[in-house]
């Protein structure tokens, strides 16, 4: 589902308290305004549609430090019609930016998983873009209850 | 820190475009670059920055990797392969060190 403007408005107040508290304890945290720029930077300025990448990663994650996560994208993999990326953000980690899996028609399904760190409680993201440009993306919350960033 | 060392579980054998599941990790540390020391010194980032996953020379898969990920970062894909041959993977290190280990592989 796309970032609405709701979402954003939220996200700024969240922001926007946090700073105010003047908390200098942990790391910053990404502003959705770096991780809009990141997701942009990604799709080339295309905003994201529902659909076809599936994103999983566990409701509650016991340690921040290492999350399983793995993405699947519904596609043929041909030469003409295939997953070309799948980037993966955290929108609120010291850096928005996850990791960008590389796929090939070689590869046969744009399936992969790695394990992440996840700093607090927050959106992982995914978006993928098709060899023709067109670009979907899936979004999941993730609770942390040991944040995984060493503050 | 000890020389990481990469681990890679691929079958030995696969019929033709069959759609077979690579696991591979390495050992290393990942530092963030988020780390304060007890001095309070930020501890420098150092990640595996790139893996990639070549087959019979030709790209199959590969991570731009950031420092979000965890130590001893795990990686799962997929293969669908026309021909026997050999696997490349390979891992960049930030301090410039380049880290590999080749599987083959039967495809009848």
């Amino acid at each position: 589902m796309d970032l609405t403007r709701r979402d954003v408005l939220a996200l700024s107040a969240g922001a926007a308290a946090l700073a105010l508290t003047g908390l200098e304890a942990g790391p910053a945290f990404a502003t959705p305004e770096e991780t809009q720029k990141s997701l942009m930077a990604f799709t080339g300025g295309k905003t994201p549609a529902s659909g076809k990448i599936s994103l999983t990663a566990p409701e509650i994650a016991e340690n921040g430090n290492t999350v399983p996560v793995s993405i699947s994208v519904d596609s043929p993999m041909t030469g003409d019609d295939h997953v070309a990326a799948v980037m993966l953000l955290a929108e609120q980690n010291p850096n928005p930016g996850v990791i960008t899996f590389n796929f090939t028609p070689m590869s046969g399904k744009a399936q992969a998983a790695t394990r992440m760190r996840l700093a607090k409680t927050q959106n992982v993201i995914a978006v993928a873009r098709m060899s023709d440009g067109s670009v979907y993306m899936d979004k999941k919350l993730v609770k942390v209850t040991i944040g995984g960033c060493g503050g | 820190m000890a020389t990481p060392k990469p681990r890679v579980r691929v079958p030995k054998s696969a019929a033709k475009d069959e759609v077979i599941t690579i696991k591979t990790i390495i050992s290393h540390k990942m530092e963030s670059g988020q780390r304060k020391d007890k001095q309070g010194k930020v501890i420098p980032r150092e990640i595996i920055n790139k893996f990639t996953c070549e087959f019979n020379g030709k790209p199959l898969f590969s991570c731009d990797i950031q420092p979000a990920i965890s130590a001893n970062p795990y990686f799962e894909f997929n293969a669908k392969l026309a021909e026997s041959g050999t696997f490349k993977f390979t891992w960049v290190d930030d301090n410039g060190s380049v880290y590999e280990t080749e599987r083959s592989i039967e495809v009848k």
